[in-house]
Formats: structure tokens, sequence, C-alpha cells
């Protein structure tokens, strides 16, 4: 029994908006699949007395005050943009023609 | 199918998503500044451009600005909750997730009572949670300037983590042919609230109070909900009213004829008071959310939220009770200024020094017409609570009377200056000295002798048209009172 069917890769690839070829989704799914079964085993020694985790800090309250600090100007802010308009970084077309 | 007909045959049931910026100076997980208005992506910085190895460090302000919203909604506060992460494509956010809360709100469980046509209705409230709003996508190309059609999209960085609060109602059932006006209710109140807290200053047209309405129906004798629909761009609270009745109406119209409603997002037109077909919802949303690894977990102290529970202002449905007794006004007058937003003003005018009667008369009658021949709201006018207060006391002393002090009040408006200011320049003292009135009065019986000598013949009812010919021939500046009785006198005739 696969931890993960093919086509739920599929599904997250397209929520991934990678496009990937048949020949990949049959690699990565088992490869995937290969993983999630590897993680899987943590579960198989976490006993009643292990709560679950999500952070490896055993802190709680890390915050900072409410104070303006100097960021990165307009020209550092873009520089890293493959395209500018108008200020603004300007992206592709962000609804596909299927909408 | 209009309102009528779709109430008689279907009940709606409604549900309210309202988003707050809060109004803290940085955002919420940086330094960056929060003003509106500023030039494109001059408020951006490697955490809210998510540049690699940036790290969010949360705002305690935002925290704390949270909670004490919570608590005014009369939530429980989660004794211990984590941020998550909402990932989806789409250039608003850089990180290409939204950091925001999920199955663990900061407050949860609460409601708040609103009032409509004196009937308190109770809106509970599902949860509260907090997260970072988005940037501003621009769309460019295509027709319509909207996200269908466009040929690239460009995107402003300055709103991208600027604290986010999302307050979510349960669904609201039972309002029957009333769900527009409890919709509008409801936020309005929810605004009052967030201002008598300080924590945003919910500006509906700049976006900082934004309010999304679900909307469904189920025909009458069911009791199983219908899909219900999401409206969003609602920008004004009448808009939050109109967009639950069209929406009312669409559906009513579809279901009538045996169609089926669509679970989409729709957008609401100012200009017909219209919804349309927004963006249909991505194959049942796919978030997949996961808790947050870059922040740890939030745990407040529970005698932190006692003290911040204890240390809330006085909530605006308490304060508008307590007002209304002080005030000694019935409850249609309240809910008046209520709706006109006035209560504030009135009470900022009797703390200046005014009797509450005259405040209310001034801010509800001729301010009220201003404001409405302008088509602003009544804080938008060029007049303040003091100024209103110099103008009753003027009233009061016997400077001036109502027609005199309208035409302060328009003087003030006009940009002339203070009340003083403008009786100075436009000469509006009422005429006091006594030898001036008598002399007006002279010619006025003069000129009117077959009223005067009805009067002195017994009708006393004649005076009335002498009174008002003194008014007239001093230009409203005479003290009726004292004209009416100076009259009498002359003419020899005592009531």
């Amino acid at each position: 029994m696969s931890a993960i069917t093919r086509d739920e890769v599929a599904h997250l690839a397209r929520l991934s908006r990678l496009a990937l070829s048949d020949e990949e989704l049959d690699h990565f799914a088992a490869q995937l699949d290969v993983i999630i079964g590897a993680v899987a085993r943590v579960a198989e020694v976490a006993a009643d007395d292990i709560p679950p985790t999500s952070h490896a800090l055993p802190l709680a309250n890390v915050y900072r005050p409410d104070e303006v600090r100097p960021g990165l100007t307009p020209e550092q802010a873009l520089s890293g943009a493959p395209a500018v308009e108008d200020g603004r970084f300007r992206v592709p077309r962000i609804l596909g023609e299927e909408a | 199918m209009p309102y009528d007909e779709a109430l008689g045959r279907f009940e709606p049931v409604l549900g309210l998503e309202t988003h707050i910026e809060l109004g803290t100076a940085s955002k919420m997980f940086c330094g960056c500044p929060t003003t509106f208005g500023a030039p494109p992506n001059t408020h951006a910085c490697p955490v809210c451009l998510a540049l690699p190895g940036s790290l969010p460090v949360a705002n305690a302000t935002a925290i704390e600005s949270t909670i004490r919203i919570g608590l005014a909604l009369n939530c429980s506060i989660a004794e211990w909750c984590r941020f998550a992460r909402k990932n989806y494509f789409y250039p608003d956010m850089p990180k290409n997730y939204q950091i925001s809360q999920y199955d663990e709100p900061l407050c949860f469980d609460g409601y708040l009572d609103v009032e409509v046509n004196g009937e308190i209705v109770r809106v509970e409230i599902e949860r509260v949670h907090l997260e970072e709003d988005t940037g501003k996508s621009t769309h460019v190309g295509g027709s319509t300037g909207r996200i269908h059609g466009a040929d690239y999209s460009i995107v402003d960085y300055n709103r991208a983590g600027i604290p986010l609060v999302e307050i979510v109602t349960k669904p609201i059932t039972g309002t029957d042919r009333l769900a527009p006006e409890v919709a509008r209710a409801y936020a309005t109140e929810l605004r009052e609230v967030m201002r008598a807290l300080g924590v945003s200053d919910v500006r509906m047209e700049e976006g900082s109070m934004r309010c999304d309405v679900n909307v469904s129906l189920m025909p009458r004798g069911s009791s199983e909900w219908g899909t219900r629909t999401e409206t969003k761009n609602v920008n004004s609270l009448r808009s939050v009213e109109r967009a639950v009745r069209s929406e009312i109406e669409r559906q009513a119209g579809i279901l009538a004829e045996g169609g089926r409603i669509i679970q989409e997002t729709r957008h609401f037109h100012e200009d017909t008071g219209t919804t349309t077909s927004g963006r249909s919802k991505e194959e049942a949303q796919d978030y997949r959310y996961f808790p947050e690894p870059d922040l740890v977990p939030i745990a407040p102290d529970r005698a932190w939220v006692a003290e911040l529970k204890a240390a809330l202002p006085e909530l605006p449905r308490v304060k508008r009770k307590r007002l209304q007794q002080e005030w000694g006004v019935s409850d249609l007058d309240m809910e008046a200024m209520h709706n006109a937003d006035a209560i504030d003003l009135v009470e900022a005018t009797v703390s200046a020094g005014a009797p509450p009667a005259d405040a209310r008369k001034w801010w509800m009658g001729e301010l009220a017409r201003r404001a409405n021949e302008a088509g602003v709201p009544l804080s938008a006018l060029a007049i303040t609570p003091d100024q209103i207060a110099r103008v009753c006391a003027m009233v009061a002393g016997g400077a001036l009377n109502d027609k005199l002090a309208r035409q302060v009040l328009e003087g003030v408006l006009n940009g002339e200056g203070s009340p003083d200011e403008v009786v100075a320049a436009r000469g509006l003292q009422i005429v006091n000295d006594e030898g001036e009135l008598s002399a007006i009065i002279d010619q006025v019986l003069a000129d009117n002798a077959d009223a005067a000598d009805k009067v002195r013949s017994g009708k006393i009812a004649a005076v009335g048209a002498l009174v008002g010919g003194v008014m007239k021939a001093s230009r409203g500046k005479a003290d009726a009172g004292r004209a009416r009785e100076l009259i009498l006198d002359k003419l020899g005739v005592s009531e």
C-alpha cells in the first residue's frame, strides 16, 4: 500500500504549478512514497508520553516591540526582480487560459 | 426576484468575515512601517519580500491588540496556539504562502450584540485570528482592468505583512427579512468596537476594514442550508446591506426556476448594487496548512489576559446606553444619532459645554442636512464640536437666535473662521439695543396700521405678523420674544 498515490503527486504538482511529464510523475511518485514511508517510521516510536511536536525550540511568546526599523530602498527591493514597471514587481499573467 | 417575494419563499442564512488591519506602527513580522498611501515598494525589507535567510518575529502589539479584540467580542483566549502557513500560488505574497492561523485561532467562541430596530440581535463569533495582509496587485491589459483577461500584473508589497485580524461569525440564522440590516448593524458595531479599542482606523474606503458577505437561502419550512456564495469588494457599511439584499434576490431567482447556486466568490459593484461572479474557488481550497516552523507558539499568560480584560474601555453599546440615560433621549432618537454616526460628535459637543438637547439639535438638524447635501459623513464637515458648543453658548446667552446661529454655522462651514469671527465679520449680533429695537418697532407699526389696529382691538393673534415685520426689518437680528413684549406694550395691550 503506497503512502502517496500518483494522483496525489499530480495534484500537488498542479498546486505548485510544476509541469511534470508522465515519466516524471512515475519517477517522483515512487521516490516520494519512499520518503514518506521513512518519515512515517517516526510515528512508530512515538509513545503516549511524547506529545506531538511542531517546533524544535522549547520556547513560546517570542515577540519584538512594535518599532519601525529601516528596510530596503525601492531600488534595492526591486533589484532582484526579473521585470519592473511603475515601481512595482511585474509578474506574468496570474490566471491561466482556463480561468 | 423582488426582495419581498424572495423572503416569502426563502429564509436567508448569513455569515460575515471581516478583516481589520491593525494600526500598529510596524508590520506583523518585520519593522517596515504600515502607513497608507506611500509610493510603491518603499515599505519593504528582506522579511516581507521573503528574501532567502530572513526570519519573521511576531509584533508584540499586534498579539495584544488581537487578544483585546477577542476579549471585547466575549471570546475565549487560547491558552496555546500557533501560526500556520497557508500555501497558495499567487504573487500577492512573495513567500508563496501567507502566515495565518488555521485550527488554533488566538480567540474563539464569542458574540457581539447588535441593535436592529430597537431589538438586540446576538451575532455569535466563531473565531478571531491573526494573519498578515497581502501585497496589492494591479492587473494590466485586457479591457476591464480585472484579473480576467489581464496580460500581466504589477505588485506593490507595501501592504504585504501588515497585521490583519480576521473575525468570522457563526452562521447567522433567524434574521428573516432583516438580514441586510443585521449585516450592516454588525459591521457598524464591529467598527465602533475597533474604534473604542483604538486598534485600527477601520477605514473601509482605504481597505483597513473589509467585509466578506456569505449568503445562502433555504426554502421556507426547510432546515437544510443551501449553497452559499461569498461576496467580496464590499467597501462601505451601506454596501454590506445592499450586497446581502442583492444576493438574496439573485439566489432566490435562480432557485425559484429550479436552478442551483454555485459555491463561488462574487464581487459587489457599488454603481449597480449587484454582484457578479468572480474567480471560482480553486478546486476545494487546498492550502496545505501546516504549523509555521519559523515562529514559536503563542501562549498568552493568563494573568496578562485578565489584566487586558480589566483594562478594556467602555464598549460602544454600553456607552450608548449610558449616554442615552444622561441625555434623556428616546430609543428612536438614539438610534437615529447612531445611524448618522453622530453620537461621538454630540458627546464631544456636550463635553465642550453644550446642553445635550442643543448639541443633538444642531448635529441632527442643520448639520445633518448640510452633510447630506454635500454627500459626506457628519464628521467630515469643516466644523468642530467645540465650535458648535460655542454657538450653543451664544444662543443661550441671548447673543444669537436660531436663525442667526444657522448663518454662523454656514460661515464656519464656508471657512470664514471661528463662530466669533463669523459673527463679527457678518454682523450677526442680535439687536439688544432697546432704543434701536424700539425705533424698528415704531416703523413697523406705522407701516402695518391695520395689523396694529387689530391687536389694539384685542385680536392678539395678529401680533405675529408685526413680530415677523420686526424680524424682517432687523434682518433676523432682533430677539423675537422681546420684540413681542415691546409691541404689546406700545399698543397698550396686555395678555
